[in-house]
C-alpha cells in the first residue's frame, strides 16, 4: 500500500485551512463573512489563510458588488478538491493503520 | 508526528464544517407547533364558513354557490400563511441568536430558494385552477406541492423535514381520491402534522 503520509497535504495541515476547504468542497461557493462566522476566526486570520489557499490554486476568488458593497465569493478549484480528497484518504488510512 | 487523536480531530472538524455550512440549523421546532395551531384555527373558521351546521365528516358537494365563500377562504388562508411565516421567522431569528449564527447565511438562502420554486409554481397553478372553477383541486394540490417543497428543501436543513414532506405528499394524494373531504386532510396535513413535527424537533434538538 502507498504510504499514507504521501497523501497528506502540507497546506491543509493547518486546521483553519482544512476547515475553509471543507466548507468550499461541500458548497458551490461561500462568501467571506459567512466563512468567518462559521469557522469562528478573525478577519485577518481568515484572509491570511485564504491567501495561502489561493496561492496554491486550491480555491478561486470571485469579486462582485451587492448593493454597492463588495462581496467576495470563494470556490474550490478542481485541483483543490482533488488535494482535499487525497488528504482525507490519508487521514483515514493513518487512523486505520494506527488502530491495528 | 501527529497522533491518531489529532487525525480524528481533523476528520471530526471536517465533518462538522461540511454539515454546518450546508444546513440551516436555526429552523425552530416551536414555530412548527405554532403554525400547526394557526392552521387548525384556520380550518375551524373555514368549517364554520362552509360546513356548519353539517358534520365535518359528512360528504359535501363543492360545486355550488362557492364564489361568495372563496374570497373568505382566501382571506383565511392568507392570514394563516402570514401568521405562520411571521412566527417562523421570529422564532428562528431567536434560535439563530442563541446559536450565535446569522439567520441569513448561504444555507438559509439555499433553503429559501428550494422552498420558493415548488411553492410559487404550485400556488399559482392552484389559483389559476380555482379561478376556472376547479375548487376540489385546492386541498390535495396544496398538500402535494407543499410536500414537494419540503422534500426539496430538506437537503439544506434537518433530515426530518424530508419525512414531513413525504407525509404531506401522501396525504395530498389520498385526499385527491376523497373529493369533498379536503378540509379534513388539509387540517391534518397543515395542522396536526406540523404540531407533531414541531414537537419532535423541539424535544430532539432544542431542549
Amino acid at each position: 500500500m502507498k504510504n499514507p503520509f504521501e497523501l497528506l497535504d502540507k497546506i491543509l495541515a493547518h486546521s483553519v485551512r482544512l476547515q475553509i476547504m471543507s466548507v468550499l468542497v461541500a458548497n458551490d461557493s461561500y462568501d467571506f463573512n459567512s466563512l468567518k462566522e462559521i469557522i469562528g476566526v478573525t478577519d485577518g486570520n481568515l484572509a491570511t489563510h485564504i491567501k495561502a489557499l489561493e496561492r496554491e490554486k486550491y480555491i478561486s476568488v470571485f469579486k462582485s458588488f451587492v448593493d454597492r458593497k463588495p462581496n467576495t465569493k470563494y470556490k474550490a478549484t478542481d485541483r483543490g478538491r482533488l488535494v482535499f480528497k487525497k488528504h482525507l484518504d490519508g487521514l483515514e488510512q493513518l487512523i486505520k493503520q494506527q488502530r491495528k | 508526528m501527529q497522533e491518531t487523536q489529532d487525525y480524528e480531530k481533523d476528520l471530526a472538524s471536517i465533518r462538522s464544517m461540511m454539515e454546518r455550512s450546508v444546513k440551516f440549523v436555526s429552523l425552530s421546532g416551536l414555530s412548527g407547533i405554532i403554525s400547526g395551531m394557526y392552521a387548525l384555527g384556520g380550518s375551524l373558521i373555514v368549517y364554520f364558513i362552509l360546513y356548519d351546521p353539517n358534520s365535518l365528516f359528512n360528504f359535501r358537494f363543492y360545486y355550488e354557490d362557492e364564489n361568495s365563500a372563496v374570497s373568505k377562504l382566501l382571506l383565511v388562508a392568507i392570514v394563516v400563511l402570514g401568521l405562520s411565516l411571521g412566527s417562523g421567522y421570529f422564532l428562528s431569528l431567536k434560535k439563530a441568536k442563541k446559536l450565535g449564527v446569522s439567520i441569513w447565511n448561504p444555507a438559509s438562502k439555499q433553503l429559501f430558494i428550494d422552498l420558493l420554486i415548488p411553492l410559487l409554481s404550485g400556488g399559482l397553478l392552484i389559483v389559476i385552477l380555482i379561478v376556472q372553477g376547479y375548487y376540489g383541486i385546492a386541498a390535495p394540490s396544496c398538500l402535494v406541492f407543499y410536500g414537494l417543497a419540503l422534500v426539496q428543501g430538506s437537503r439544506s436543513t434537518f433530515k426530518e423535514v424530508r419525512y414531513l414532506g413525504l407525509i404531506e405528499i401522501g396525504l395530498g394524494l389520498i385526499c385527491a381520491t376523497f373529493p369533498g373531504y379536503g378540509l379534513v386532510f388539509w387540517a391534518t396535513g397543515f395542522g396536526l402534522m406540523h404540531i407533531v413535527y414541531g414537537a419532535v424537533m423541539y424535544f430532539r434538538y432544542e431542549r
